[in-house]
């Protein structure tokens, strides 16, 4: 398998006063393409950090990480920008979608930011809004849909542009039951269909069910990593 | 881009209504003190040159060092050979002669003794041509209270106020004492056929006008007169400076003080200052409302900044730039900025217009001014007052986001993101 993500030896240190808090410490990890990982484990064990610096928004203070074969650490703002815009989703656990702008401009805007004419953005957004069931909300505002509802607008906002890497930060953490396996059978749809790699950070057993890989994290460090099989994935 | 901007700032109210507001206030205030301080001072470069300085003026070098005292024994002698010069070497100009005189000026009664005597203020001017400049300048027939126009040279006009503070009727014959150019004791009956009232308060107390003519023999200035007015057909700064430096290079002789000397509208009665002063002040205006609204908008920006850190995160996450971001922020500004300066500059023409057609009337306010200005304040709506309010309006807002973006720009990413509470 291809590796999208490829971590070597990778520290990362925050200053606080005069020392420094090691966040991760030492982190070996690959990721190939189709994934569906995810990175589990108690509050401050250093998943959303982890997820952070895959998704160019943080540098490692020490070691090696390539995304999609790219140093992230000589990659400028601007460059770490279009990376992010190209080839990495990310889904949220407050969904974050623009209040103002109906679901169609929300999915859209991506590719707005990536030039595409309007035609390709208009086929785009609605094949990916197919796919999500929402084709019926295309001009409703997020304060009109459900919880539910608004993180599916988000997996298609991220979904649009067929991205290589998807990071999604405790994506069911204000769902139901119900709305929370709805989502993560539609990810790993997705998943499979559009080859896309999945890596979440979680701790939440409804999302770990469905996990291809878990990886579990504990004090900064990677304590296991493990393959599992599961029914529904 | 722009399209998704403007939906959000049509939609968003609250990010778009105040800057709005704000930035149109900044525009109205500035177009209304532009016009205001505009027609202030054309007003003052238009009264002053027609009754007084004209746009310039040709004198005698000596009269030109001692013009306060109006020295008629100073004054231009062979005045057809130089307007003929004039004519020649300006055809762009119109040239008005006139005198200034001053004495007492004596009402009999019925037994020809004196009832009432006081002093005058007097301008000779060419009043009988009918196609006279000063017509169109001083407005000598517009300006009647009573009676009616100079038809002869031994007929007057008085100011309306000086004729009523000496009981003078129409038709009455006053005596008017005063000197001649060589210095002599005069004395001359005119008869006054009509009072004036020329809305400048320093020419409405003590005003008598009488027609050149009359003057020249009353003072025996044959060929001769104080000052020689010249009129553009607009009033250009540069050029008048320009048209005197040249006229004194040519003409004038500093071994002949009888030789003629140019001033131009600017080097009297203290209007350079003046006129730079009210340029300042315009500028001022302007900066200051740019300072202030920067300010304001500034805040604004950060107030919106901080409501908007959502926003901001999740679209630095789905990958815009920081520099883009901000790019996008300062755009939005500007087309909030666009948006108050239109509001701004078409509910601030509105009171500058009405404040030109009607004017505010503040001669009450101006019992004893001795500057010459119009009673009535008007501003004045130019073709730049319609671009004005552009430059705080869109340099503001824009200011204003660029510096409450700073802070978007400066922090690292991550730092950022993590503020960002995404």
């Amino acid at each position: 398998m291809q590796n999208v993500i490829e971590i070597r030896n990778m520290t990362k240190h925050y200053p606080v006063g005069t020392g420094k808090f090691t966040a991760l410490e030492d982190i070996n990890l690959q990721f190939g393409k189709g994934e569906f990982a995810g990175l589990v484990g108690p509050s401050g064990s250093g998943k959303t950090t982890l997820l952070n610096i895959v998704g160019t928004l943080d540098n490692q203070s020490e070691g090696e990480v390539a995304v999609l074969g790219n140093d992230i650490r000589i990659l400028s703002s601007r460059q770490a920008a279009d990376m992010r815009s190209e080839h990495i989703g990310f889904i949220f656990q407050t969904y974050n979608l623009l209040p103002h702008y109906t679901v169609f401009e929300n999915v859209e805007f991506p590719l707005i930011l990536l030039k595409y004419p309007a035609k390709k953005r208009s086929d785009l957004v609605m094949e990916v809004l197919e796919m999500v069931g929402l084709t019926d909300k295309v001009k409703s505002k997020p304060a009109k849909l459900s919880g539910g509802q608004c993180q599916r607008v988000a997996i298609a906002r991220a979904m649009v542009k067929k991205p290589a890497i998807l990071l999604a930060d405790e994506p069911t953490a204000n769902l139901d039951v119900d709305n929370s396996h709805n989502i993560l059978q539609l990810m790993v749809k997705m998943n499979k269909e559009m080859n896309t790699s999945f890596i979440f950070s979680t701790h939440d057993e409804k999302v770990i069910r469905y996990l291809r890989r878990k990886i579990n994290l504990l004090d900064g460090k990677v304590a296991s990593d493990t393959e599992q099989l599961n029914n529904d994935a | 881009m722009i399209k998704f901007i403007l939906k959000g700032l049509l939609r968003d109210k609250s990010r778009s209504l105040f800057p709005i507001i704000t930035t149109s206030i900044g525009v109205i205030v500035t177009i209304f003190m532009y016009t205001y301080l505009k027609g202030f001072t054309e007003d003052l470069v238009n009264t002053n040159a027609d009754f007084q300085t004209g746009h310039v003026k040709i004198v005698t070098g000596a009269y030109a060092d001692l013009i306060e005292q109006r020295p008629n024994d100073l004054a231009l002698i062979g005045v057809n050979d130089l307007l003929t010069e004039m004519n020649k070497q300006y055809p762009q100009i119109q040239w008005a002669e006139r005198i200034h005189f001053g004495g007492l000026i004596d009402v009999p009664d019925k037994h020809g003794e004196t009832k009432e005597q006081t002093y005058f203020s007097g301008m000779a001017i060419d009043l009988i041509p009918d196609d006279s400049i000063e017509h169109d300048l001083l407005q000598p027939n517009d300006s009647l209270v009573r009676g009616r126009a100079v038809s002869s040279e031994d007929e007057i006009l008085i100011s309306d106020e000086l004729a009523n503070s000496l009981s003078i009727s129409l038709g009455d014959t006053v005596t008017l004492i005063s000197d001649t150019m060589e210095g002599n004791m005069t004395f001359g009956n005119f008869m006054v056929v009509g009072t004036v009232r020329f809305g400048v308060t320093v020419m409405d107390r003590r005003a008598l006008i009488a027609d050149i003519g009359g003057v020249r023999r009353f003072l025996d200035m044959d060929d001769a007169t104080s000052e020689l007015l010249g009129f553009l057909p607009e009033f250009d700064d540069q050029k008048v400076d320009n048209m005197a430096a040249d006229f004194n290079q040519k003409y004038s002789d500093n071994d002949d003080e009888f030789s003629p000397f140019m001033l131009s509208l600017l080097d009297q009665e203290n209007l350079r200052g003046f006129f730079n002063y009210t340029n300042y002040m315009s500028s001022f205006f302007i900066a200051g409302f740019i300072m202030i609204m920067s300010i304001v908008l500034w805040n604004a920006g950060l107030m919106n900044g901080i409501r908007r850190y959502g926003e901001i995160g999740v679209r630095m996450a789905i990958g815009e730039s920081k520099l883009h971001l901000y790019f996008a922020m300062i755009y939005e500004a500007a087309l909030i900025g666009l948006a108050g300066t239109v509001i701004g500059t078409v509910l601030g023409l509105i009171p500058s217009y009405l404040m030109q057609e009607v004017g505010i009337d503040v001669s009450s306010a101006l019992p004893d001014v001795g500057m010459m200005m119009s009673d009535v304040i008007r501003s004045k709506v130019t073709t730049s007052a319609y671009f004005v309010g552009f430059i705080p309006g869109l340099f503001a807002t824009s200011l204003g986001a660029a510096l409450a973006g700073i802070g978007i720009l400066r922090r690292n990413t991550a730092e950022l993101f993590e503020e960002l509470e995404v």
